[in-house]
């Protein structure tokens, strides 16, 4: 029975994980590098215009980061709630 | 050295070793073949990964697609990146878990039902195929260009060299291909890189040279939007194609990557849950190299050609722009008869065109790089377009053997027969794809495209609905994935071959271009599947102990 509570809890915590994570992954790709890029065009970091660098270089390291952050969450968790396999 | 000498130096050794790897190891059971064993460790996966969906398209003309398109090129870089994050997030981890070999497999044993599983197999093959063709062409270009032989026999020595490793060594001998094809071609892609944006802003890191200032003390980007106003094009920071279209395109892109079936079987060569969530970031880090470097090579050789040809007496042009002249990459017609170069958007006065896959084959060329780093990119190209292409392969093989013959027609075959089929499948689909990259019919490039749509259409939202839906039942996925993937025919068909009375890009629903309808097909599967779940059985109590079984390591 603790067994099943384990399992349902780990899957709620993960489902917000993932409803967090894709967010963030919404923001800075669709609504930073699309939706809201002539708006951030305005801002010059450097050379790059800002809406411009999210859309070619930005979302993608966030990209990356957010996948390791997952990782680490969900070790995180796996710790918390192992089940046998 | 002669550059002839270097480039088959180069290739000729990175052969062996693919060889030489295959040869190491050769596979010998079935989930060897299939899944390597299911023991790849995550990180040399990632780069497997990262090969096996870098193709001779990311290789050589995405850059150049950049290059030319500026801002709108961004639909590439972030759709076929962020893509792995659903994959990582949504996917990779639950498929490991359930722990078979395919992704029918998956689909017909969550959805209890082999007429799901067929309708996997079938949208598996027509997306493989679309995809190898263009790969086998992709080698026979390169051999062409490089080593000036045939395309068509470029393709025979492609084919023995697949053949040769996939056949023998399955998924085992592809993955450990594909990590040594990684190292080659991301080597290959950084040097001229590197290389010319020192040689543009000082800066040794390309991702930082581009947004910098060149000599002069102007920022590259500032003055590439200038000279594009000059020349009539849109500015190079701003798009041209509109939001809804960039946002869909998008869209379908990362839904595409992620429901890709040779991506995806990647995730099931690795030993548990967490390996597969690891192995989708570094496979993302890997690509992530490639990228980000991408759109600054764009930029640099977007800048460098405009300035040495535009406006320029064309006797004086340098060396290498006559010999792209004659591959005909290159197109020069004096239409004004006045010697100069005008380089022009308005295509009545423009006297240059340009191939956008000069881009990177032309870099290292107009930068004055060594001739050992032109050989690199030679053989980085082919690492490329051969790793792709082997997974593909894989992907066909086991759709006929293991999901058709195995899952559906003699469930009742030995492993050793599976094994003898799935190597005689590899075989025939090699020949196949052969005969269609020596034949190349006319629509592979325009499918490319199709493929993404099919598989965002298809395979994504039956396999999401599949792990995070207890109440999906067969009749909601089928008539889901059915809907979407004829809606996508459908459009891809009208509108690129002119089927069903065709039309232009003024007939366009809502403004989608066909590359980007495959998220509108997506979004049409979810809605037939989640209402046709209201309507028919409920899912099976067993079926959702499966479910309750892949949420958890």
């Amino acid at each position: 029975m603790e067994n099943k509570i384990n399992a349902n809890e780990y899957w709620r915590k993960n489902l917000r994980y993932v409803v967090i994570l894709l967010t963030i992954w919404f923001t800075v790709s669709f609504g930073f590098g699309i939706l809201l890029v002539d708006t951030l065009n305005s801002i010059q970091i450097g050379g790059f215009p800002l809406g411009f660098w999210f859309a070619q270089q930005g979302a993608i390291y966030v990209f990356v980061v957010l996948i390791f952050v997952y990782i680490y969450l969900m070790n995180k968790l796996d710790k918390q709630y192992t089940t046998e396999d | 050295m002669e550059l002839q000498t270097w480039i088959w130096l180069l290739v000729g050794l990175s052969f062996a070793l693919y060889v030489g790897i295959a040869f190491w190891s050769r596979a010998g059971s079935t989930k060897e073949f299939y899944v390597a064993g299911g023991g790849v460790h995550p990180i040399a996966n990632g780069m497997a990964t990262a090969a096996d969906w870098m193709s001779a398209a990311s290789f050589i003309s995405m850059a150049g697609i950049i290059s030319f398109s500026g801002y709108d090129g961004s639909v590439y870089l972030m759709g076929w990146t962020g893509g792995y994050v659903l994959l990582a997030l949504l996917l990779a981890p639950y498929l490991r878990k359930f722990g078979k070999f395919t992704v029918p497999d998956f689909i017909g044993d969550r959805y209890y039902s082999s007429t799901a599983r067929l309708v996997a197999v079938f949208c598996a093959l027509l997306v493989s195929f679309t995809y190898i063709a263009g790969q086998m062409r992709g080698v026979g270009v390169v051999f062409s260009r490089y080593l000036e032989v045939d395309i068509n026999t470029g393709v025979y020595i492609g084919m023995a060299i697949v053949l040769f490793y996939a056949v023998l060594g399955g998924m085992k001998g592809i993955t450990y291909t594909q990590v040594a094809q990684y190292c080659v071609l991301i080597f290959a892609f950084l040097i001229p890189a590197i290389f010319i944006s020192f040689l543009s802003t000082g800066w040794v890191i390309p991702q930082i040279g581009f947004g910098a200032t060149n000599q002069e003390g102007i920022y590259l980007l500032e003055k590439l939007d200038g000279l594009h106003r000059e020349l009539g094009f849109h500015t190079y920071t701003n798009g041209s194609k509109s939001t809804l279209d960039v946002f869909m395109i998008t869209t379908a892109l990362m839904v595409g990557t992620a429901g890709l079936p040779h991506v995806i079987v990647r995730f099931f060569t690795v030993k548990k849950m967490s390996d597969a969530r690891k192995s989708a970031g570094w496979a993302l880090l890997f690509i992530a190299i490639l990228y980000t470097t991408a759109p600054a090579v764009a930029v640099f050789a977007r800048l460098n050609l405009i300035e040495t040809v535009s406006e320029q007496p064309y006797i004086t042009l340098p060396e290498w722009f006559n010999k792209w002249e004659e591959t005909g990459l290159i197109e020069f017609n004096d239409k004004n008869a006045d010697g100069l170069v005008q380089y022009l958007a308005e295509p009545e006065l423009n006297e240059l065109s340009i191939d956008r896959d000069i881009m990177v084959l032309a870099n290292p060329e107009i930068a004055q790089l060594p001739n050992w780093v032109i050989a690199l990119l030679a053989a980085g190209a082919l690492a490329a377009a051969l790793s792709t292409a082997a997974g593909l392969l894989l992907v066909i093989s086991s759709s006929i053997s293991h999901d058709l013959i195995k899952g559906v027609l003699y469930p009742k075959v030995s492993e050793r027969q599976e094994l003898i089929a799935a190597r005689l499948t590899a075989t025939a689909a090699v020949v196949l794809a052969g005969y269609f990259g020596i034949h190349p019919p006319g629509f592979v490039a325009a499918t490319v495209a199709l493929a993404f749509g099919l598989a965002a259409a298809s395979f994504f939202p039956a396999i999401v609905m599949g792990i995070f839906s207890l109440k999906m039942n067969k009749e909601g996925a089928v008539s889901g994935m059915l809907v979407g993937i004829a809606l996508m025919l459908f459009y891809m068909t009208k509108f690129k071959f002119g089927w069903f009375g065709g039309g232009s890009s003024a007939d366009w629903w809502w403004g989608i271009s066909p590359e980007g309808f495959g998220a509108v097909a997506m979004l049409a599967n979810f809605i037939v599947a989640l209402t046709v779940v209201k309507f028919t059985p409920a899912v099976p109590d067993d079926i959702k102990k499966l479910i309750k079984r892949i949420r958890v390591p």
